[in-house]
């Protein structure tokens, strides 16, 4: 009743084109970001800001950046936290030697150098695929670590291995709490996705696609391989990079280089599986899914305790929680291999029926 | 050693065209199971048989509840589902045994040979000529079963191509979870080599990354290539830490293998030994 598109009539092109056709959507989505900028910044208590929502928007900036790549483009990267490590890392550069840049054109510098490191390790891409171009990104994983740790400059020579970041000022009003901080994260997360929902609905987006999924095809039509391929690898590193910025200045603060592993590159590729592959709802959808789960596994074990008086050590809880994580993967990958996207659209599409079942 | 750990991976995409990830995990696994059972007083073999059992069980029911309803999925799906299954059995493992370091003891000591020091100069260890030759006879083994047997010749047919297999009637089914229960023994034998070596600790699990670049110098589907690379990474990444390493600040070791392998793709793409790819793009 609520979701019907009947009586919604388009007459010019560019009704055509919207991004959300039905008027449902656009509404919803309107309200969705009034509320995240209006509301939230005032309801929401500080453990709610900086421990669920930013870690929530930063962590899907970088599942779009991968999406982006492995489910637009079809390349399987698992050097992702690289990416993001360039990004903060380099953030940080920046601000302590060129403070006259102020911090948005940081972010953007950073961005730049992640999506230049990209199409280094992507060059690879032109010449292998499938687990040897995974192989090739997780060289890319594990030298840039490497490279971060070992060369003093990166990290201004601290003798502690941990940077602090500087405190984020634009045209002198500084962002220093956890609200203004997500306002930010907000901002710079929602114009990226906007940016990359119409990058993906764009010629450079369907030539992605078509290098996605049959690149002979994409190749005899006349999509340039090399340079499609190249430029999914610097726009994914792009966002990234930029989501490393936010990590270690709107989130962590104070990093080392050790907070980008290997199973951050995983958590974010596990993000696009669950949330879907090739969506760019589905990026939001996984991270929250991703960042929730732990939330609901110790609610719940709460719960239990208090229950049984049984109180489960920590160990055994880490444990628990990597076995429900593995074991809820190898779970969607059979039930829903499109994800949690998936699963919405679905029910749109009985939304649009419901109540009455014709 | 790195050969070892590659076998595994080799096996199952050979028969399956699955890339395993979880080879790590499983090797992991398989030493701490064993590890745990002998510190708890089980005698040697049968702690061993145990673990075996344990194993043939593991990869038979991962065969059936992991990715018998994923047939016919994109490879990468496969793949993602292995990387889920290694979350799964890391986290299993350190439930149920505790994810304290074992060490482990095989009986042989990890001292120079002194024989072979004072007759050649050479400085090497028991453990790795024991490990040395334990590979050898488990290739040799792997090898005449391939070639010998109903089964091995079974596997190899559905290696080259599962419709023809199953149209001469090969019941796929079994053929993949033989090749499972196989690759968990492979990765036992792996896990007790490495285990006497470094102690059975978590860290274990990071070997199978280093199998990556293994299977790359060799080739996805050759067991010898499995070999090969194994002892090309690494001695390679050995001589690049002590003769390189020092010029660039060392630690080059966790990413050298990886340089190797890139640098290889490059000029083979297909590996040492594996079968040619024709690329059309």
């Amino acid at each position: 009743m609520l979701y019907r598109e009947a009586g919604q009539f388009k007459s010019t092109y560019a009704e055509d084109q919207q991004i959300f056709p039905i008027r449902q959507d656009r509404v919803a989505v309107f309200l969705l970001l009034a509320v995240a900028f209006l509301v939230v910044p005032y309801v929401a208590n500080q453990y709610w800001l900086s421990a669920i929502l930013i870690p929530f928007l930063i962590f899907s900036l970088a599942a779009l950046g991968l999406n982006i790549l492995t489910g637009y483009a079809g390349q399987l990267s698992l050097g992702t936290a690289a990416f993001m490590a360039v990004g903060g890392f380099m953030t940080y550069n920046f601000v302590l030697r060129m403070a006259w840049l102020g911090i948005i054109p940081s972010f953007i510098l950073a961005g730049i150098c992640a999506a230049a490191v990209g199409i280094v390790f992507g060059l690879p891409s032109l010449r292998i695929k499938g687990f040897y171009l995974a192989v090739a990104t997780l060289a890319c994983q594990f030298f840039v670590l490497w490279a971060i740790q070992r060369i003093g400059w990166f990290m201004n020579y601290s003798p502690s291995g941990v940077i602090t970041a500087q405190t984020i000022e634009i045209l002198g009003y500084a962002f220093d709490t956890p609200a203004k901080k997500y306002l930010l994260t907000l901002a710079i997360v929602a114009l990226l996705a906007l940016l990359a929902k119409n990058l993906m609905r764009s010629e450079t987006g369907r030539a992605f696609m078509a290098v996605r999924d049959m690149d002979v095809a994409a190749s005899v039509i006349g999509i340039p391989m090399m340079k499609t391929k190249l430029l999914a690898f610097a726009i994914s590193s792009f966002y990234c990079g930029i989501a490393g910025a936010l990590y270690v200045f709107c989130y962590l603060g104070t990093v080392e280089p050790e907070a980008f592993t290997l199973d951050l590159s995983f958590r974010i590729l596990f993000m696009i599986i669950i949330g879907g592959v090739g969506s760019i709802l589905g990026s939001f959808l996984g991270a929250a899914f991703i960042i929730l789960l732990p939330i609901l596994l110790s609610v719940l074990t709460g719960a239990f305790t208090q229950a049984t008086g049984i109180e489960p050590s920590h160990a055994v809880l880490s444990n628990l929680e990597v076995i429900i994580f593995g074991g809820l993967i190898i779970f969607f990958l059979i039930v829903e291999p499109h994800g949690l996207a998936r699963l919405w659209q679905i029910a749109k599409e009985k939304l649009r029926l419901w109540p009455f079942p014709h | 050693m790195y050969s070892l750990v590659a076998l595994g991976f080799v096996l199952i995409y050979k028969a399956s065209g699955v890339f395993n990830f979880a080879q790590g995990a499983m090797v992991f696994f398989a030493a701490l199971t064993f590890v745990s059972l002998v510190e708890r007083g089980v005698n040697f073999w049968l702690a061993l048989v145990i673990t075996v059992a344990v194993m043939v069980v593991l990869g038979i029911s991962i065969e059936k509840v992991v990715l018998r309803p994923l047939v016919n999925q994109p490879p990468i799906t496969l793949f993602m589902a292995t990387i889920g299954l290694t979350f799964v059995l890391e986290g299993l493992s350190q439930l149920i045994w505790g994810s304290q370091p074992h060490l482990l003891e095989l009986g042989i000591q990890d001292v120079p040979m002194e024989w072979l020091a004072q007759s050649t100069g050479m400085v090497i260890s028991q453990t790795d000529v024991f490990a040395a030759g334990i590979a050898g006879i488990l290739v040799a083994a792997l090898a005449l079963f391939f070639q010998y047997t109903r089964i091995g010749r079974a596997l190899r047919a559905v290696a080259d191509d599962h419709q023809a297999a199953l149209a001469v009637g090969i019941p796929l089914k079994h053929i993949w979870a033989i090749v499972w229960a196989v690759a968990g023994i492979v990765a036992l034998v792996a896990g007790l080599m490495w285990g006497a070596r470094n102690g059975v600790q978590y860290a274990l699990t990071f070997i199978a990354l280093k199998a990556l670049p293994v299977l790359i110098l060799g080739g996805f589907e050759s067991i010898p290539g499995a070999i090969v690379g194994g002892l090309i990474i690494g001695a390679s990444e050995k001589l690049a830490e002590v003769y390189i390493g020092p010029m660039v600040g060392g630690g080059i070791e966790s990413w050298f293998a990886y340089v190797i392998a890139l640098l290889f793709l490059l000029v083979r793409p297909q590996g040492l030994f594996g079968e040619k790819i024709i690329d059309r793009v």
